[in-house]
């Protein structure tokens, strides 16, 4: 996982040094959000499918306990081996285990930010076992040494001829090469030596049905099904919060998850894996990994309601200018910015602050999750648990004592001079960071409080 | 009808003609409006920056200045969306309710309560209509882009009495502009290029002056005007509605 000192102002800052970037990076983006809204305006369900998505996820976690089990005993019933894991450190352990029984050391990986999540590809390679992720975009990342930026465009942070240098250096295409067709064609032969070589190919869960035992894995790039059919044995890593109850839902969620992702209808491929084939096990491992801790949090379970969509990034202001590894853990933007103080308060205290609150993330999100609102809710639980420096706690007091007395407020004479010295945004003086880039209002003569007491006068 | 009128702290100080032009306003219409003296804050900056169980002392003066009137009104989005979800009083939390269901910010008071159909007002100039975060998706008072639902916009109705005014159209129709309280200066770079881009569609469409129903994103996007030293101005949307 990305490790860092600095928080997320300070990335973003580092960032935003290379303004062009920042456009092009935010014009990228915006563009996916134009994709999904012309999408999703041809259908005047819309909000309707995004209200049923969002009960049948309450529904989910409200019952959380039994729908796993419902899932697991049906998964076994079809001859799939389950395996549960508390937490990051079990699941990577069960993933090694399974693949030293089966006598591998090199494996094919599809996409699963809940493997980003554990850090399985760094466990793996201190354990010898060399894993190539077989998304693209995710491929990319790991030739540059990156993790992903985005949970559904794990590149999205390069540019072309970034990705045509990392080819001409790992992949051996001749040098200065930016074409995208020519270089996914590169990538298209690379991977399918991978493919017809490792022996044991690990997915992600999209969907996990209770009722059915099956689970479904989506992508665009059908990466998924060249790993898990060519392979010996298929691990799917899932995170308990994936069920749904019945087959029927699907029908609901697959409409939504791409459409808010990509601006697609459906992707390209959206696979049911059931029943193992003769001899080439399925191993499912349901991780929790915190999300029962969050589940136990009544202000914040909505959280999990999570599709892993990406709608949040794409349409978020400050994602768009911070880009993605500003956030400084695998499910960057809005999004992981409620999820991540959950599994590390400390590490992750200064997430919930990186926004304006402004609201377009929970208007884009398919099942509805309060994401502004659960993230002025973390402010308040990170102070309350003094993640704040104290130097804020104390001027938050006096503002506090102040504000809540005319008398003390209005006791310079003028009230503004309160004003001016407190008020983060409007203290007056050139050392704020908001005199860098913009000129502070100008104070007129007359207040409006002066002008009023002067008119009744 | 009596209306307590509720002016932002930073309203008070650097932009009285958006609370005189609120004033007026509400007085052309016939309300009685009156201006308690002993407000402060609505708390908003403590709640925001996580620490809303700082705001006891705001909570309770603010039911005290506004608790007699009938409505309490203000020339703010973001600051009466703070008090309809945060005003509560464990001692008095029935006048708290009734509160925060009585306060209003200007436009949608005019469009709601007041029932506005026309304007006595003219103001002939190209303006960028800035919707501001907390006005639009917290209060409502238009439809915002990210939905698939019928268009309305209650400020914008209003701009639409105003005689000879040209109501420009903008790239982005609702993007933040990145002001965000303490995230100005906490979050300096991002909010700093927020502004920038927000600023530059309103230029790019030519924009001679934005308005919106909140002061504290004009007073950004103002910084950087100034700052570039553009001739374009930023107006608070009831120093137009009352313009003559």
């Amino acid at each position: 996982m990305h490790e860092s000192t600095k928080d997320h102002a300070a990335l973003a800052a580092l960032f935003n040094k290379d303004e062009e970037r920042v456009n092009w990076h935010d014009e990228t983006l915006w563009w996916i959000r134009q994709k999904r809204d012309k999408n999703v305006h041809q259908l005047p369900e819309w909000e309707a499918l995004r209200e049923a998505a969002s009960q049948i996820k309450f529904n989910v976690l409200s019952n959380l306990h039994d729908y796993l089990l419902q899932f697991e005993k049906n998964a076994t019933a079809n001859g799939v081996q389950v395996h549960w894991a508390a937490d990051a450190k079990e699941h990577n352990e069960i993933v090694h285990r399974l693949l030293q029984e089966h006598k591998v050391d090199r494996m094919v990986k599809s996409k699963s930010m809940l493997t980003e999540e554990c850090g399985l590809n760094e466990y793996l390679a201190e354990q010898g076992v060399e894993v190539i992720d077989s998304d693209l975009g995710e491929r990319i990342v790991q030739l540059a040494k990156e993790p992903p930026s985005h949970i559904v465009l794990p590149c999205i942070h390069k540019k072309k001829e970034e990705i045509g240098d990392l080819f001409h250096q790992y992949l051996g295409t001749p040098a200065n090469v930016a074409d995208p067709q020519f270089l996914t064609e590169a990538a298209r032969q690379h991977l399918r030596d991978v493919f017809l070589t490792r022996r044991a190919a690990l997915t992600g869960v999209n969907f996990a049905v209770a009722e059915t035992g099956e689970f479904v894995v989506c992508t665009n790039e059908g990466n998924a099904d060249m790993g898990a059919h060519l392979a010996d044995v298929h691990i799917a890593s899932m995170g308990i919060e994936k069920l749904i109850p019945e087959r029927k839902h699907l029908g609901i969620f697959l409409r939504l998850l791409t459409r808010s992702a990509t601006g697609q209808p459906i992707t390209t491929y959206s696979s049911h894996f059931k029943k193992p084939r003769k001899e080439t096990p399925i191993h499912i491992i349901l991780v929790d990994n915190g999300r029962s801790v969050q589940l136990g949090r009544k202000e914040f379970r909505n959280s999990l309601k999570c599709i892993r969509c990406g709608a949040c990034m794409n349409t978020c202001p400050v994602y768009r200018r911070s880009g993605g590894h500003s956030y400084h853990t695998a499910v960057a933007g809005p999004i992981g910015s409620i999820l991540a103080p959950n599994l590390d308060m400390k590490k992750y205290k200064d997430l919930p602050f990186a926004s304006t609150l402004c609201g377009s993330c929970s208007n884009v999100c398919p099942v509805k999750i309060d994401i502004h609102d659960q993230l002025y809710k973390w402010r308040q639980e990170l102070v309350k648990e003094g993640y704040t420096p104290a130097a804020k706690t104390i001027s938050m007091k006096l503002m506090a004592q102040t504000l809540s007395s005319p008398t003390l407020y209005n006791a310079a004479g003028k009230s503004g001079r309160f004003v001016l010295k407190h008020v983060p945004f409007l203290v007056n003086n050139k050392l704020n960071p908001w005199y860098k880039e913009r000129e502070m209002p100008e104070a007129p003569k007359e207040s409006f409080r002066e002008w009023y007491k002067r008119r009744d006068a | 009808m009596k209306v307590g009128l509720f002016i932002p702290c930073y309203v008070d100080q650097f932009y009285p003609n958006a609370a005189i032009a609120t004033l007026q306003l509400l007085e052309k219409f016939g309300v009685e409006v009156t201006y308690p003296l002993s407000q402060t804050c609505c708390g908003q900056p403590m709640a925001n920056s996580g620490y809303e169980h700082l705001t006891k002392g705001c909570n309770e003066l603010f039911i005290k200045n506004f608790e007699s009137f009938d409505y309490i009104v203000a020339p703010s989005g973001s600051c009466v969306l703070h008090v309809r979800e945060h005003l509560h009083d464990a001692a008095n939390e029935e006048a708290a309710t009734v509160l925060r269901h009585k306060v209003y910010e200007l436009t949608s008071f005019l469009t709601d309560i007041l029932q506005v159909k026309e304007l006595n007002a003219r103001f002939p100039h190209r303006v960028g209509m800035h919707q501001s975060c907390h006005g639009q998706r917290g209060l409502k008072l238009s439809q915002m882009s990210e939905l698939v639902a019928e268009p309305f916009s209650k400020p914008g109705s209003l701009l639409k009495m105003v005689k000879d005014l040209d109501l420009i159209e903008l790239g982005r129709t609702d993007e933040c502009c990145g002001f965000g309280g303490t995230f100005c200066v906490t979050e300096e770079a991002v909010s700093a290029k927020m502004g920038k881009d927000r600023v530059a569609d309103h230029l790019h469409h030519g924009a001679e002056y934005i308005t919106g129903v909140d002061m504290s994103c004009l007073m950004h996007m103002e910084g950087i005007l100034k700052r570039a030293g553009s001739k374009v101005k930023v107006i608070h949307i009831a120093e137009i509605l009352n313009a003559e």
